[in-house]
């Protein structure tokens, strides 16, 4: 449960009265919502790295994809993402 | 298990194993704190690769494995006897209570429910009206945030009926108990790279400068991995001990100040009970005072007795580094995942666990 998981933010919503930044964050084509409250400066397209529905950190693109395709060959993402679905194209990596 | 030719960067990762074994020329043993390391340790097949004069020693970084008991028992407490709607993360629920688990209080018709995030307990804070709502907010420091925000914004929609139930540990005390435990020998550290993103490095300079004990912040991918372990062997082989950031693509030095900032809004340090362990010093969060309102034990009346750990389990030993899982002798035995005695082999970032799933390392310590 400590892993954060990269994504990438597809659209920004001004929340609780215009307080609060939230984000449509994509994770390899699961949508999750996520607070920017920590990364003010996270822009739509960016790619940032988001722990249990906060994102913490912007990270480069790059980074961004080869992380999230090792976490995926792992089996990561699921349990992180705490989706009971199988992402597709999954099962050869599974044990 | 995978073989260093599916890694990422095999030629990398050659490398840094080649330069490893050329580097060492005495025993050591090396802790990574972060649970998450232990498994990608274990599952990649690391341990295997390194040479045996390299001990890795699996730390108390799981905050699953380190809630302490009494506290998974508050947990069951208030989804049953007071009807509350529980939240939890998915790991915690299959970890042993002083009677059962939440999964089996779950089963038992408690409204407990497996959520991604403590900000989804504030939405259904809000769509439950009539409910109470508590989420059993455990972590490390890089989980903190997340659970003080869901704080924040319950106040910020002014829900009267949202608590949580707060385990908080954190990893610069937990070294330095390591440290001072005599029984324990650890001559270097991978500190966690993701708890760095949110605090940043500079906590560990007053604990490398009074231990003399190298700690490198370190990633959780295989080359990674290597990379901190060639680094923590160079200090220790020339006698060095300095903090270095093996994770400096993710980690700042500050950290992310925000989230500092959100973090110290909400709770304050003070000693906490680590599961298998002791009361470590000023090594959790609690709720401060000003949000009283929002934390489980203060808003109900908790009448629970202490419960007494589990003495076949020898969790503290391993998490501590004295004893390997299984040298413990319930471990595949009485002890399994899907009949836990104790905590690590509950989490899939718990020692006993990544050790019953993905090695077979008995032979290979025995040789
Ligand atoms: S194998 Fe089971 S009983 Fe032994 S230390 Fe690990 S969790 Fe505890």
């Amino acid at each position: 449960m400590c892993l954060a998981i990269p994504g990438k933010i597809k659209s920004i919503e001004m929340k609780f009265d215009g307080t609060v930044r939230m984000a449509q964050i994509d994770f390899g084509g699961i949508t999750k919502e996520a607070s920017l409250e920590m990364i003010p400066k996270a822009q739509v397209g960016d790619y940032v790295l988001v722990h249990v529905g906060v994102a913490i950190s912007i990270v480069n693109e790059e980074e961004a994809k080869r992380t999230f395709r090792y976490l995926e060959e792992m089996g990561e993402i699921e349990e992180e993402l705490n989706i009971q679905d199988r992402l597709p194209d999954r099962s050869e990596y599974r044990e | 298990m995978k073989y260093i030719t599916e890694y990422r960067d095999p030629q990398l990762a050659q490398a840094y194993l080649k330069e490893i074994r050329k580097t060492v020329t005495r025993p050591w043993s090396i802790m990574e704190v972060c649970g998450g390391q232990t498994h990608s340790l274990v599952k990649n097949g690391i341990l295997e690769l390194l040479p045996k004069e390299i001990n890795m020693i699996h730390g108390p970084g799981c905050p699953v494995c380190v809630t302490p008991l009494n506290l998974i028992d508050k947990a069951i407490y208030l989804a049953k006897e007071k009807g509350v709607i529980l939240g939890s993360f998915g790991d915690m629920l299959r970890v042993p209570g002083s009677k059962q688990s939440l999964l089996e209080a779950k089963a038992e018709g408690a409204d407990i429910r497996i959520l991604y995030s403590p900000l989804d307990a504030v939405k259904i804070a809000a769509e439950n009206p009539d409910k109470e709502v508590v989420f059993f907010a455990v972590g490390f420091e890089t989980t903190a945030p997340a659970n003080a925000l869901s704080v924040l914004h319950a106040e910020k929609l002014g829900l009267k009926n949202y608590s949580i139930l707060a385990s908080h540990v954190l990893v610069p005390p937990a070294i330095e108990a390591i440290m001072l435990d005599e029984e324990s020998k650890v001559d270097g550290f991978l500190a966690a790279g993701h708890v760095c993103t949110i605090m940043g490095t500079l906590e560990y300079y007053p604990l490398v400068e009074k231990f003399q004990v190298p700690i490198v912040v370190t990633g959780f991918e295989p080359v990674d991995l290597l990379q901190g372990i060639l680094m923590v062997l160079k200090q220790l082989e020339s006698g060095r001990a300095e903090v270095e950031n093996q994770y400096s693509r993710i980690v700042a030095e500050e950290g992310n100040m925000a989230a500092q900032e959100m973090i110290f809004k909400v709770f304050e340090v003070t000693d906490r009970l680590w599961r298998g362990m002791e009361v470590i010093p000023m090594s959790g969060y609690q709720i401060k005072e000003e949000y009283a309102a929002y934390d489980a034990t203060r808003k109900f009346d908790i009448d629970l007795e202490e419960a007494k750990e589990n003495e076949e389990c020898i969790a503290g030993e391993i998490m501590k580094g004295i004893k390997k899982p299984f040298e413990c002798p319930n471990f595949g035995k009485a002890c399994t995942p899907e009949n836990p005695l104790g905590a690590p082999m509950v989490s899939s970032e718990g020692a006993c666990a990544a050790y019953y799933h993905f090695a077979n390392l008995q032979e290979v310590e025995e040789s």
